[in-house]
């Protein structure tokens, strides 16, 4: 087979092959590990790609296949992971020149599975530092460009993740979701991203930057492998105590014309690109067409969700981001002679301007004498946005709503105003205040041929809707070159 | 306790290392005394992407904490993070409890020993709140650098609050030891204040005589005896006092003590964060707990001292004090009272376990002669088969060896008591010939000169006339001397 045709395969069907022995892992590793080679440096997807490591994994599947062993449909399936999720052995940066050299003693859950399963990891993807930007122009080490256009960003933070996936340099990513971080990059890069419901996937492993947000998701090129990788990764863990012990049921036979759509009206509001507008009216109508029947609700606490999500993510920040200080591992500045001067240089010079407004956002809104105008404050919006949502699932199985108010925008556009930047999260925050499942699903394309994705929230643990209503409009699309 | 006209108020916060098998996070072995980082793992070390996950064992001794010292237990409580950098707290925040503790509103009774020697004066010490964490690594200072232990991270620990209701040093100590004996009992602690197992801060602050206005208060922190808590509060109160009479103001500060000159000393500001940004820990859920279950944990408690005292002095009529100190030690109350079931004269038992055994133990270790050779010892004493040097004798030879039953040393040895009144009679007569200035110095009233009769009586029967049988014959016999 083919390069090109081996690279164009989605899980399911290399899947097949391999189990067929039509074609062997290390032939579809070998491809991924070339079209790296040759293309990563102008897409800029990964800070360390394992290559030996890869091919040694894949050679193994594939004596363990011609051996006869039982395998899963995993195995043999190369793809990348974000570096914040830590890699026994394996250096997890985040993006930091904090931790620029730094090596985990230990697989996160989520690796433990996928090994166990087979999969074939191909190395670890770019982001913005520590998780803290929307379109990976804020990692220590370069800026991951975006496949479609190479001018133009690719999302964050797990850009790099979903660069790999748009860019044929992974078969699917393992990506992280705190307020958008699998979802914009998937709708910029025109990839599916799922951001599953808060403890469906343990966290143990991923480096915290929001604990009470973050949670690990698949990137991938079509909603049925994404299932699939969910699947495998989902499911408590005793390592992680936020980790739930209801289990993701992820099939479902719900028809197109059963579905009910909920509309939420505020996210109608202004700033939406024309073009984007669009192609959510045509999704839309095409749910419509199939008989779905669509639905206006309010979420009216909306307009002070970023402001509730960037006060409480930063207050977790800070204090997740204070074990860096230089002791006992990462980078340590050579320049001290006190406690306080080691504790002080180390951060001022490992981190990066972002990571460093959010600490300082984050210790100000804990700080004695505002916790309760700041903290306090955005858990009372948060819990209220909870509510909302919950009245809102009484009627309706999923809402539909942009990404992104633009898509992938020029690198640099915003390097200068980050609250601009902040408003990409706009449509995806809500999702990870109130621990739900959301999903971006590409449909469509701009006046400059960019993808734009469409985002569908479900219910906790409705992971399944939001999959089959994804499928719906992935085959709507099918024209579309994805 | 009044200080030129000054009175002090001090509530006490108790840190005890809860004897769990693992840490309060990971699955860490907390035993004290390991080398150095050699019982720790990426949880407790705070790696990136690690997670706590909560040791029920802990909750669990919590609660025992609590319901032994008479607390509400919450059920519903959370953990809070508790943020500060320094190189012993791995992950820059201790995992604690800020505002809904696991127990709250307890009390607990002590009683001590007055200025006036025999006056034992009690008094109930009103408990604020028990709440559970996590402690931290230790620092070990060399002349190379400060290296780092982190044995100690995550040991699960209970903070102890009082209220400020104590007000003297010898009440600060019998709070401490009334408290140590209670959590002792539940067994959730060893409490070993030179390991560090049981720690003490002290809150300080002085007033006018009557006037109800405390003045700003001191912290004195990580004191590691008892002793020296009191001997930090009787610095701390006088300290206080001068200042202000010197007409300086107490400035509300963190001092430590330092024991080897007797004096607190102001920390630099630097090694005491003001604001720890509490807020509630997102990687716990909350500590959920149903009245079943504290139930159960409720009948786990053994009988507590002073549940105990106050049996001892009922039963076997002993003092309160005695009681007290029989009590102080589980594992010696337990004693006793196997040996109370072996013998008729338990309040002899008692004695000769204070007066002669328990100086001889360590904290936690129990008594080196067994319940049953104590109770035969008891036994022939009260039957007056042995006077009460034999007693001791008899014990003495048991710990220095002897392994053959008490009765069997008494016959063998000849070391009954001569209960003889003729045959003393004879040998008062002999000591009154050969002393007689000691006989003309009795008769002027000096009453010790007594002694040296009971001595020369004593010292012809090795010891073993009856002391009561000696008294009596020595005064008749002076009588008939006067008469």
């Amino acid at each position: 087979m083919k390069k090109s045709e081996l690279l164009s395969l989605n899980l399911l069907e290399a899947s097949e092959l391999l189990n067929k022995k039509e074609i062997s892992s290390k032939e579809l590793t070998t491809a991924y590990l070339e079209n790296i080679e040759e293309n990563d440096c102008k897409i800029g997807a990964y800070i360390t790609v394992t290559s030996d490591l890869a091919l040694q994994t894949a050679e193994k599947i594939d004596t363990m296949r011609v051996n006869g062993e039982n395998l899963s449909p995993l195995a043999g399936i190369p793809f990348s992971v974000k570096d914040n999720i830590c890699t026994k052995g394996i250096k997890t940066t985040c993006a930091s020149e904090f931790l620029r050299d730094f090596t985990p003693v230990y697989d996160a859950h989520v690796i433990e599975r996928l090994k166990n399963f087979g999969a074939v990891m191909l190395g670890k993807t770019n982001m913005d530092e520590f998780g803290m930007g929307s379109s990976n122009e804020n990692s220590a080490f370069h800026i991951t460009k975006n496949p479609r256009d190479f001018e133009r960003v690719a999302g964050g933070s797990s850009g790099g993740s979903a660069a790999s996936v748009a860019g044929k340099e992974a078969l699917f990513s393992l990506g992280s979701d705190t307020g958008g971080s699998i979802r914009l990059p998937s709708s910029f890069c025109g990839a599916v991203g799922m951001k599953p419901t808060y403890g469906a996937v343990s966290r143990y492993g991923l480096v915290a930057f929001a604990s009470s947000f973050d949670q690990i998701g698949v990137i991938s090129r079509n909603a049925a492998d994404n299932a699939a990788i969910l699947d495998v990764i989902s499911g408590w863990d005793c390592r992680d105590s936020t980790s739930s012990k209801q289990s993701l049921n992820l099939s479902c036979d719900i028809t197109a014309e059963k579905l009910k759509i909920g509309i939420v009206r505020e996210f109608f509001a202004d700033g939406i690109d024309e073009d984007v507008l669009n192609c959510i009216q045509n999704a839309i109508e095409f749910y419509k067409k199939c008989g779905a029947s669509i639905d206006y609700v309010s979420l009216p606490s909306i307009k002070s969700a970023l402001w509730a999500y960037y006060i409480i993510s930063s207050a977790e920040a800070s204090s997740n981001l204070a074990r860096f200080d230089g002791v006992r591992y990462g980078r340590r500045d050579e320049n001290y002679s006190s406690i306080e001067e080691l504790y002080k240089n180390s951060r001022t010079n490992g981190f990066g301007e972002e990571v460093k407004r959010r600490i300082m956002t984050g210790t100000f809104a804990l700080s004695a004498g505002y916790y309760e105008n700041y903290y306090k404050k955005a858990q009372r919006i948060r819990e209220k946005i909870k509510s909302e949502f919950e009245e809102i699932f009484k009627k309706c199985d999923v809402i539909i709503s942009p990404v992104c108010p633009t898509t992938a925008f020029k690198i640099g556009e915003y390097r200068d105003n980050p609250e601009q930047m902040y408003l990409s999260d706009i449509y995806t925050v809500p999702a990870n205040l109130a621990g739900l499942p959301a999903i971006s699903v590409p449909f469509g394309t701009d006046r400059d041929n960019l993808p734009v994705g469409i985002q569908l929230i479900g219910r906790p643990f409705g992971e399944a809707v939001l999959y089959k209503s994804a499928s719906f409009l992935e085959k709507e699309a099918c024209g579309d070159d994805i | 306790m009044t200080y030129k006209g000054y009175e002090l108020t001090v509530g006490l916060e108790v840190h005890v290392e809860l004897k769990t098998e693992t840490k309060i996070f990971c699955s860490c072995k907390t035993e004290f005394g390991a080398d150095p980082n050699t019982q720790c793992c990426p949880v407790c070390m705070g790696m990136p992407g690690t997670l706590p996950v909560l040791n029920k064992k802990a909750v669990e001794y919590a609660v025992k904490a609590g319901l032994a010292l008479n607390c509400n237990i919450a059920h519903i409580s959370k953990f809070d993070r508790k943020n500060y950098f320094y190189p012993d707290l791995p992950k820059a925040y201790q995992i604690s409890q800020f505002d809904m503790p696991l127990c709250e509103n307890g009390f607990i009774d002590i009683s001590y020993e007055t200025d006036k020697k025999g006056v034992f004066a009690s008094k109930k010490i009103r408990i604020t709140r028990i709440h559970l964490e996590e402690d931290a690594g230790k620092l070990i200072h060399t002349d190379e650098g400060t290296l780092i232990d982190c044995n100690r991270c995550g040991v699960p620990l209970i903070e102890i609050v009082s209220e400020p209701d104590i007000k003297s040093s010898e009440e600060a100590k019998a709070y401490l030891k009334a408290l140590r004996s209670v959590i002792l009992y539940t067994g959730i602690s060893d409490c070993k204040m030179n390991e560090g197992s049981m720690r003490c801060d002290v809150n300080l602050s002085v007033s006018r005589v009557g006037d109800n206005k405390l003045g700003a208060r001191t912290e004195i922190k990580n004191i590691n005896s008892v002793n020296f808590v009191a001997k930090a509060i009787d610095y701390e109160f006088k300290r206080q006092v001068d200042t202000i009479e010197s007409g300086e103001k107490i400035v509300t500060e963190t001092r430590r003590f330092d024991p080897d000159i007797g004096k607190t000393f102001a920390m630099r500001s630097k090694e005491t964060a003001g604001d720890y940004r509490y807020f509630p820990e997102p990687d716990l859920p909350p500590i959920l707990l149903s009245d079943d279950y504290i139930n159960s944990v409720k009948a786990e408690i053994p009988e507590l001292p002073a549940k105990r005292i106050k049996r001892y002095c009922d039963d076997f009529g002993l003092t309160d004090y005695d009681a007290g100190l029989l009590t102080e030690s589980r594992i010696i109350a337990d004693e006793f009272e196997e040996t109370a079931k072996l013998t008729k004269y338990p309040k002899i038992a008692a004695n000769l376990i204070i007066g002669e055994l328990m100086k001889l133990t360590e904290e936690g270790e129990s008594l080196p002669v067994s319940s049953e050779k104590i109770a035969s010892v008891a036994q022939m004493c009260g039957d007056e088969q042995i006077n009460s040097s034999t007693a001791k004798k008899l014990l003495k030879m048991i710990i220095d060896g002897d392994s053959r039953y008490p009765e069997e040393i008494v016959k063998c040895d000849n070391l009954q008591q001569i209960n003889d009144t003729e045959q003393i009679r004879i040998l008062i007569k002999q000591a009154v010939e050969n002393n007689p200035k000691a006989v003309n110095d009795y008769l002027r009233g000096k009453a010790n000169a007594k002694k040296i009769l009971v001595g020369y009586v004593m010292g012809k029967t090795s010891g073993l006339a009856n002391p009561k049988i000696v008294d009596t014959e020595i005064e008749n016999f002076i009588k008939t001397l006067i008469d």
